[in-house]
């Protein structure tokens, strides 16, 4: 089944734990993931500057390198990511804001990603949605 | 492994022939933060993109719909002119849950936009309709 999978909570919160255990378990049953896309505040779960106490689950770099190490699709919306100051090196560049804190393999783009993703979805699963 | 994205992010949005329909479920007041206005936004591109849309008022969400509010006292803009387009991109498949404004004192006759009341039972029926369901 093909699955988009969509985050609307912080690193901090349960439910961006849930959406990597839920994706890695959809690749383990041999299932496709289409595109992660991270909303809301489910764009800090995408941040590079997270730091994480040593005894505590570091999601944002276990995010990381799940997308890297399956070549994921990884949206992170645009929109929703300048609003709270995450911002690849162009958008830094563009405000002229001193911190780059979106590192690849995460990309900035619009809405027009989720709607597209929905489609071509069998499911679209949501996680940390009010 | 850089992708190539249209600007708009919407490359293979105009190739669908048999779209599949979405309904947005809307849960937040409209000065809570911008969660409402985001869960706008996703109808609005979607109705650019003239996606089958549906955008249900649920909870909190049905504050959005009160009439003559004054955001302007809060310092925050006002969410009722941008709700007010949803018709005009397309998006006229329009709930509200009856339980929910009844629960706030409001009133489904006294709505800043039209949208249909449904009860619970309806509401069911509303999201088994729908190939895919967003919540926020």
């Amino acid at each position: 089944m093909k699955f988009a999978i969509a985050v609307f909570s912080p690193a901090h919160a349960p439910s961006s734990r849930r959406a990597l255990l839920f994706a890695q378990a959809a690749l383990a049953g041999g299932h496709e993931i289409v595109r992660l896309f991270f909303y809301q505040d489910g764009v800090h779960s995408a941040s590079g500057n997270i730091v994480t106490p040593q005894d505590e689950q570091d999601v944002p770099a276990q995010w990381r390198e799940f997308v890297t190490q399956h070549g994921l699709d990884a949206v992170v919306c645009i929109a929703a990511a300048l609003r709270r100051g995450v911002l690849d090196e162009q958008e830094a560049q563009r405000y002229q804001r001193t911190a780059v804190n979106l590192p690849a393999p995460w990309e900035l783009s619009g809405l027009g990603q989720l709607h597209e993703a929905a489609q071509v979805a069998d499911r679209l699963v949501c996680f940390g949605g009010n | 492994m850089k992708r190539h994205r249209s600007p708009i992010g919407s490359s293979a949005l105009g190739a669908i022939e048999m779209a599949k329909s979405l309904l947005i479920i809307s849960r937040q007041a409209p000065w809570s933060g911008p969660g409402a206005r985001e869960a706008l936004d996703i109808a609005l591109a979607g109705g650019a993109f003239d996606l089958p849309l549906g955008v249900l008022f649920l909870d909190d969400g049905v504050f959005q719909l009160q009439a003559a509010q004054q955001p302007g006292q809060l310092q925050q803009k006002n969410l009722a002119a941008n709700l007010q387009a949803l018709p005009m991109f397309g998006v006229d498949e329009l709930f509200v849950s009856s339980v929910s404004l009844a629960e706030r004192g409001m009133d489904a006759g006294n709505l800043s936009l039209a949208a249909q009341p449904l009860d619970e039972a309806e509401l069911s029926a509303l999201v088994d309709r729908y190939d895919q369901v967003i919540t926020l």
